[in-house]
């Protein structure tokens, strides 16, 4: 598939989700300049469009860079448990730091998960068994203990209710001056678009990488702190959306190759397709309520990644 | 030149090299043979930089070779390890491309592209340049990374184990490769290889390592004799002249 037709795809969709929700937005009157629907659009519609289109690129890389940096396709922020840490971070500054601005909980957040992305990645470093499926689930299992301590906490402090709104990935509460978080993610991303090369040679492996030149765990590090404060500001702004990362890059592997150079954009731009396709389902299937796309996501995504690993051998 | 003066290293509490001193000459073929867990790739592994010394010091054409910068070196020596698993699905001429990283990090010029292009050639795999790697066959596999290392265009070349995977058509025409690589165009090669005949045959000089040492080293015919072997090996080995090649027979 094309760019361009992907990009298309990608707009005309972004398109739809302005005009779908509850309150009735037509066409025509923004055409006619009408005040109410334009306030809808953009105090509440276009944010969640932006947000969504952002969360998806901006997972769907982090996952990208994850399998490349680790050479493993199960790799994502979920299955590594980045994602677990992120929201024990979140509970700590929930803890400790009671009044901290949204960027504070953000740095607290992009410290815990960059600590234990760094964690995982010792942890395979160390693994005499470097098996395609056992070094996801060792992650799962780091992640699943790291979310035991943060729920107890939690419980502990009373503070479950607010630490199950970052449990769901949810887009129906983004509106303007909620969301705008999120652009710290954008100038990640040029980050990793300018970096991609280089985590192409990176996923090589080490001995490979220095016998071209690059510093490889300079590389590395880039790689996984621009991955940790991705996931930190997603999560504080819209929640866990789980598998995003994981099958968009598999999906654009299985076309484009793994050189990150040819691949990055297609991810980038196809996770926020997928994500756009998931929020819309979720937002009309029980329409006047809502799915959380977290839920969509993690249904559909179960789905896809199913097939993916039914059919692993054919392509990887 | 290559000279390594007293290097050691450990491994835990264990030397896997102890006092290791060499010269390798340039524009040769040196080969490095001896038994398992003797140090060999250890030894190529501190000279091309991938491992740090414990002890002694590398110098690469009268320089330190951890006192250089990764990138610099990376145009003068390359190394291609043994077991080369990609599970990433790359092309050959992606892969091939990889070789011109130290000159233009990937954003590859007119005259990369042409040095890739040799590269490619120059092993055989102009038809399967566009074929991802692991829809290759083990043989291809490894001429497709001796491609990149091509196109590294690094005056030093080390490669651990070339052999591996390869049957003997395609060991005979990659050593053929290595020879013309030496007199083509004046490389040095330093190999790590398991066959001894095979070190016989095409390499200029032998270094035998046992133990982490050196036990012998010197004109591939000085090696190449039976009480040397006997004492590398520790097996009795004769050595007969055929077509002026001295071929072992351990069998």
């Amino acid at each position: 598939m094309k760019l361009i037709y992907l990009i298309v795809i990608t707009v005309l969709l972004a398109v739809c989700s302005l005009f779908v929700g509850v309150e009735n937005v037509s066409f025509s009157a923004l055409w006619k300049m009408d005040e109410e629907a334009w306030n809808i659009v953009m105090i509440s519609r276009l944010p969640r469009m932006l947000s969504i289109i952002m969360a998806g690129i901006s997972l769907s890389i982090c996952g990208l860079i994850m399998q490349q940096l680790t050479q493993n396709k199960f790799v994502s922020p979920t299955t590594a448990g980045t994602m677990d840490w992120a929201r024990l971070g979140i509970l700590v500054s929930l803890l400790f730091f009671t009044d901290a601005s949204p960027i504070l909980k953000m740095c607290i957040a992009a410290a815990f998960a960059l600590f234990g992305t760094l964690l995982f990645m010792g942890i395979l470093q160390r693994l005499k068994q470097k098996d395609t499926i056992f070094i996801p689930l060792v992650g799962i299992m780091l992640g699943n203990v790291v979310s035991s301590i943060a729920t107890y906490f939690a419980l502990k402090f009373d503070l479950v209710q607010n630490m199950s709104s970052w449990l769901q990935g949810d887009f129906s509460l983004i509106m303007e001056g909620r969301y705008e978080l999120l652009y710290i993610s954008v100038p990640l991303l040029i980050i990793a678009f300018l970096f991609a090369n280089m985590f192409t040679v990176a996923g090589m492996g080490e001995d490979f990488a220095t016998n071209l030149g690059l510093p490889y765990k300079y590389v590395v590090n880039v790689g996984l702190i621009v991955v940790a404060i991705i996931t930190a500001v997603v999560i504080l702004t819209v929640g866990v959306i789980p598998f995003l990362g994981l099958i968009v890059p598999n999906i654009v592997s299985m076309y484009r190759g793994d050189n990150l150079k040819n691949s990055i954009w297609h991810t980038g731009v196809l996770g926020a397709a997928f994500l756009l396709v998931c929020d819309i389902a979720g937002r009309l299937i029980i329409y006047p309520y809502e799915i959380s796309v977290g839920l969509m996501v993690g249904v559909i995504g179960t789905g896809i990644f199913l097939f993916m690993l039914l059919r692993r051998n054919a392509y990887a | 030149m290559i000279v390594a003066e007293k290097l050691s290293k450990y491994f835990g509490s264990k030397k896997v090299i102890q006092d290791v001193s060499i010269e390798v000459k340039r524009g040769a073929i040196t080969s490095f043979i001896g038994p398992n867990g003797a140090g060999k790739s250890t030894l190529l592994s501190m000279v091309s930089r991938l491992l740090k010394q414990d002890d002694g010091i590398v110098y690469l054409d009268g320089k330190d070779v951890h006192k250089q910068k990764s990138k610099d070196l990376a145009k003068t020596i390359a190394i291609l390890r043994q077991s080369n698993v990609v599970q990433m699905r790359l092309t050959v001429r992606e892969l091939v491309s990889f070789g011109r990283f130290p000159y233009s990090n990937g954003r590859l010029t007119a005259e990369d592209e042409q040095k890739v292009s040799e590269a490619i050639s120059y092993v055989n795999l102009v038809e399967m340049e566009d074929k991802y790697l692991n829809e290759l066959s083990g043989g291809q596999k490894q001429r497709a990374f001796i491609a990149m290392v091509l196109a590294q265009d690094t005056d030093y070349i080390l490669l651990d184990e070339p052999l591996n995977n390869l049957d003997m058509k395609h060991a005979v025409q990659m050593m053929k490769l290595l020879r013309k690589l030496v007199e083509d165009f004046g490389k040095t090669i330093l190999l790590v290889i398991h066959d001894i005949n095979f070190a016989s045959v095409y390499s200029d000089r032998i270094v035998a390592m046992k133990d982490g040492k050196i036990v012998a080293e010197g004109p591939t015919e000085d090696i190449i004799q039976s009480d040397v072997l006997k004492s590398i090996y520790d097996l009795d080995i004769d050595v007969h002249n055929i077509s002026c090649n001295r071929i072992c027979v351990y069998f």
